[in-house]
């Protein structure tokens, strides 16, 4: 996971790009409004991997910082009527303030105690979302939000939240592959002995926390401009856990494991809703296929595929 | 927009402050309110923080067996026409079976597997679960009706309160002492309780250990179930209930410490203390002080007021 990037993999991500940018030339307003969806969901799960595969720790809360950053995105550009840069820049901070007093509590705790830390703080915010109903809407949702006339059509709109996420993902890479990245990796791997070597052991955890956050409040603002509104439902635990699943079905082993991940979940979402009303048992399905026989998701079964064909060659 | 202090000061400036402060009668219905829900709580919690303790598994899908416990109260009063009792009897035994099927089926092959793994198979549970209840019952808000001998209200002398209520302030510590009792004063207890120490060990004695786990899941998760049939006159069985109550006893177990019964009863109460006041000094903000609480605990004790700090990993 921590080895530089492979030409394959450079391949790999030069051919997304390409492919990310000509999405507006086929002329589908479909096609685009998915893509769209897709590469906000692909930060959000990627950004959750820095908690799960990087610190090890599971995060059973992490929608509540999609929401905090959505919800607060939302009310500085329309109640307030702020300007984009601004708005989105307070909107990161306060995702961060909030990750950052989360974290301090959550990272006392490890394995089954952090998950449900997590999930109750996520529900805390979930609360306040849905009863502080003058500022967010309450249980109608945050409807109308206003977005500048730059980036207010379709395409510009795709491009605006193309470029953000790629940006993202880049500083995401070069954090995950920087020495602190790695002593995240030894603290995963043997918490004990990283800090016998001299890692603070909690405060690297800390630092994955928040970082995980800020990137999951910058898809939640860029979720709320593109349906022009947020929702409750994106600060309940099992959007949490949906994210969860889509950065297992990925692969946590793998920098960009979860973006596949999030691509295939969504993807089989919209086709599933085409025949039947029970995703949730689809979904159900997919993970306890994870759980016993992918236990390092797709991008492991690629590997895995690729080691078996190299060798009979 | 008002702003979050604005928010909370609105609602202190409620009635119920000042309700609580000259009415003796509306204080001491607050606590028996907060007393039955927290024992109603309790019984469910109870479940979890026991499954918790010997199978160190947090079972997601115990707010689906609740929700279940509930459905079948319904089906078995409502649509059988048989009485209260027996959709107590009814829900208990639907999730022996129930459980005792997921049991055998699935978690027993998880059990040396990691925590992460566990948690993540019960909410694969929880998913389908919930859509195996839609398929059974729709998704319609049912009612259950109170039982007809306690519909009414029992006179305290100062005030009158509902005598289902009333029952269930009675039939939580009962409960409560019920598995106390049998947890430290029987062989099968003392049993359980070596499981959660030592399983190789249990089994190197001669004991069967998977029989142990299977029992404890089963009567755990049963307890969900009747927590369910007990909640549902004033808890209308309805989709997404599960999710909402799973958070609620996370909450309980959180403040009490997993695994220990004296703490998920003490938690439960505080809960429905924190609830049924909060809700009394801020209209709608009972969810906020509850989770305030649970913060405040998590200050002075990560691991609960009776659990046991847990150990580093080596």
């Amino acid at each position: 996971m921590t080895d530089p990037m492979t030409r394959s993999t450079l391949m790999g991500c030069v051919a997304t790009l390409v492919f990310l940018l000509s999405v507006p030339l086929f002329h589908s307003a479909y096609l685009i409004d998915v893509v769209t969806e897709i590469l906000i969901y692909a930060l959000f799960a990627l950004s959750l991997n820095v908690i799960i595969g990087y610190s090890g720790n599971v995060s059973f809360g992490h929608a509540a910082y999609f929401a905090i950053g959505g919800y607060t995105n939302a009310i500085l550009l329309t109640t307030y009527g702020w300007a984009l840069v601004p708005s989105f820049v307070i909107s990161i901070l306060a995702t961060i303030s909030a990750a950052g007093i989360v974290a301090y509590f959550c990272t006392r705790l490890t394995d089954i105690y952090f998950a449900m830390l997590t999930l109750a703080f996520s529900m805390l915010v979930w609360a306040i979302a849905f009863k502080w109903r003058s500022a967010t809407g309450g249980d109608d949702g945050f409807v109308g939000i206003l977005i500048p006339d730059l980036i207010g059509d379709r395409t510009r709109f795709y491009y605006f939240t193309l470029i953000l996420v790629t940006a993202s993902v880049a500083l995401l890479w070069s954090i995950c592959h920087s020495a602190f990245g790695r002593t995240l990796v030894a603290v995963r791997e043997n918490a004990v002995r990283a800090g016998f070597v001299g890692v603070n052991t909690r405060l690297m955890r800390w630092w994955a926390f928040v970082i995980a956050g800020t990137f999951a409040g910058i898809a939640g603002a860029i979720f709320g401009m593109f349906h022009r509104g947020m929702y409750v439902e994106s600060a309940f635990w099992t959007q949490s856990a949906t994210v969860l699943i889509m950065t297992l079905l990925g692969g946590m082993f793998s920098f960009f494991g979860p973006a596949i991940g999030a691509a295939t979940l969504f993807i089989l979402e919209r086709i599933t809703n085409e025949y039947t009303e029970y995703w949730p048992t689809v979904l159900g399905v997919v993970l306890l296929v994870i759980l016993l026989f992918l236990p390092d998701g797709l991008s492991g079964l690629a590997r895995r595929v690729h080691a078996f064909t190299t060798k009979n060659k | 927009m008002e702003t979050l202090v604005e928010f909370l000061r609105t609602g202190m400036a409620s009635p119920g402050i000042t309700m609580l402060l000259n009415n003796p009668n509306f204080v001491l219905i607050q606590v028996l309110n907060s007393v039955s829900m927290g024992m109603n709580f309790f019984i469910i919690a109870a479940g979890l923080s026991l499954i918790f303790g010997v199978l160190k598994v947090i079972n997601f899908a115990h707010g689906a067996f609740y929700m279940f416990g509930a459905y079948i109260m319904y089906s078995v009063t409502e649509t059988m026409g048989l009485n209260f009792f027996w959709g107590v009897v009814g829900a208990g035994v639907g999730l022996v079976l129930l459980s005792a099927a997921i049991e055998r089926t699935l978690f027993r092959f998880v059990y040396d597997k990691e925590h992460l793994l566990q948690l993540l198979l019960t909410f694969a549970l929880v998913l389908i679960l919930g859509d195996f209840a839609k398929i059974l019952w729709g998704t319609e808000q049912y009612s259950v009706s109170y039982p007809d001998n306690l519909a009414g209200a029992t006179n305290l002398g100062i005030t009158y309160y509902p005598s289902y209520r009333l029952l269930l302030c009675l039939l939580g510590p009962v409960i409560f002492l019920a598995m106390w009792l049998f947890i430290e004063h029987t062989r099968w207890g003392r049993i359980t309780k070596a499981a959660t120490q030592n399983r190789e060990m249990l089994a190197a004695l001669g004991i069967n250990v998977p029989l142990i786990y299977t029992s404890v899941f089963i009567v755990g998760s049963a307890l969900a179930g009747i927590g369910g049939a007990l909640a549902s006159p004033f808890n209308s069985p309805t989709p997404g209930m599960d999710a909402i109550v799973i958070v609620e006893c996370f909450v309980i177990v959180i403040i009490g410490g997993l695994g220990s019964l004296w703490g998920t009863f003490v938690g439960a109460l505080i809960y429905g203390f924190v609830f049924n006041f909060g809700s009394v000094i801020i209209p709608n903000g009972q969810d906020i002080f509850a989770f305030l609480i649970l913060l405040i605990v998590l200050l002075f004790r990560p691991w609960g007021l009776f659990g046991r700090p847990e150990m580093e990993g080596h």
